[in-house]
């Protein structure tokens, strides 16, 4: 097997590596690989955590190295780039059509520095109104934020902007 | 030399964050409304986040101990915190006041540490900043709201900015070394947070009509940094600690 197949097949196998606090999204949706290289026989991962406290980073470093694996069957080092921080820009298109159709609401793209008011009237995920406020900037995961729709009453939360 | 000097900044960041995070998470299941709830836990999940990254920073670069170890084991004089953050939640005026005080305390800091010449603190401020935002946004939008709602609303407010203004000036406690770590560009020195912090936050507190105690006349409240503390801290060690020290090496 040579190292280009390799990688290849290493990105492939990311792409079942699914976030377990929503579960459509995989790995690479989300930005959270930063690097894949193949050294000695083995597969070096580099890869951020979305928030610094996200619980499920263990989890999901553990869910790297067992999927990638079992598809290259080559021993597999998964470890946190410290280089690069993650913001929600990372979050592909693909990402967020997912997100959408998962009724929840995207983050806003924004340029480096996030000002609060970028949340005010984020569109709803159910009804595409923009009639919306912001109840929380928490929610039931550090990552996403709670919304109300004015429109049609619905109470939505959103994967939050972050810079 | 330095390298103890830049422990200690770490380690006193590291400690308020985990005390504050602990005194966060005790509002779990008791919130005003279930929004406040979510948000103190949200913040306190955050919080110890943070204290792991920062301990982490001293297990990896400054041979300091397990994260773990580190933060359950300690004796109650190696804890750097300050007296803000060990006092018990109270009420619900006083903890909203403490976090609006504290988290912009905090936001001025790591603002502060996108210059820092120690690369890993450097690097850890800028995934904290934004994070801190949301911390920062939180309670500027409940101090504001809670103060233009006028009578008693607005006196609890002013009572708990009275009461926590002392406390929250200590956070800026000098350090030891701290001329070393000026001149070495780690980062501006408390004296200069101070002056950062009393801009940002008098800008909400004017906003809300809320009347900032002179910093002229002001007594901060220090000792935390120097490990005296409050008869609020031991207690809580106890309980944080409990399950830890059951069995320190038990595999989680």
């Amino acid at each position: 097997m040579t190292a280009d197949n390799t990688i290849t097949n290493v990105y492939k196998a990311l792409e079942q590596v699914m976030d377990p606090e929503i579960p459509v999204l995989n790995v690479l949706d989300l930005g959270m690989i930063t690097d894949v290289a193949f050294h000695d026989n083995t597969v070096q991962i580099k890869m951020i955590p979305t928030f610094a406290a996200c619980p499920a980073i263990s989890f999901i470093q553990e869910q790297i190295r067992k999927v990638v694996n079992r598809e290259t069957r080559l021993p597999v080092e998964v470890s946190i780039d410290k280089t690069v921080h993650w913001h929600s820009n990372r979050l592909s298109e693909v990402a967020k059509e997912k997100l959408r159709n998962f009724g929840i609401a995207t983050p806003q793209v924004h340029q480096g520095e996030l000002r609060a008011e970028i949340m005010l009237n984020t569109p709803c995920p159910h009804c595409n109104s923009s009639n919306t406020y912001l109840r929380s900037p928490f929610g039931s995961t550090l990552c996403r934020a709670i919304h109300y729709c004015k429109d049609c009453g619905m109470v939505f939360e959103q994967f939050k902007p972050l810079e | 030399m330095m390298k103890n000097a830049i422990a200690e900044l770490i380690t006193k960041m590291a400690d308020d964050e985990l005390i504050l995070g602990h005194r966060n998470s005790e509002w779990t299941g008791l919130g005003p409304v279930m929004e406040e709830d979510i948000a103190f836990s949200s913040m306190a999940q955050d919080k110890i986040g943070h204290a792991w990254a920062l301990y982490r920073i001293l297990q990896e670069q400054l041979d300091g101990e397990d994260p773990d170890q580190f933060a359950f084991m300690r004796a109650e004089q190696d804890f750097k915190c300050c007296h803000l953050v060990e006092m018990p939640i109270g009420t619900y005026d006083f903890s909203l006041m403490r976090h609006f005080l504290f988290d912009h305390a905090e936001a001025v800091r790591y603002d502060s540490l996108q210059q820092s010449s120690f690369e890993p603190l450097q690097q850890l401020s800028r995934k904290l900043k934004g994070e801190l935002k949301y911390h920062t946004l939180h309670a500027d939008a409940w101090i504001l709201q809670l103060c233009k709602a006028g009578g008693e609303s607005y006196e609890r407010m002013q009572a708990a900015l009275d009461q926590c203004f002392p406390l929250a000036a200590g956070i800026f406690e000098p350090g030891n070394d701290e001329q070393g770590l000026i001149n070495a560009g780690i980062y501006p020195g408390e004296q200069a947070l101070y002056q950062r912090w009393l801009d940002a936050v008098n800008t909400v507190l004017v906003k809300a009509s809320l009347n900032m105690p002179d910093p002229a006349t002001l007594i901060p409240q220090y000792g935390g940094r120097k490990g005296n503390h409050t008869p609020h801290l031991q207690p809580l060690l106890q309980e944080m600690g409990e399950v830890f020290r059951l069995d320190p090496t038990a595999r989680w």
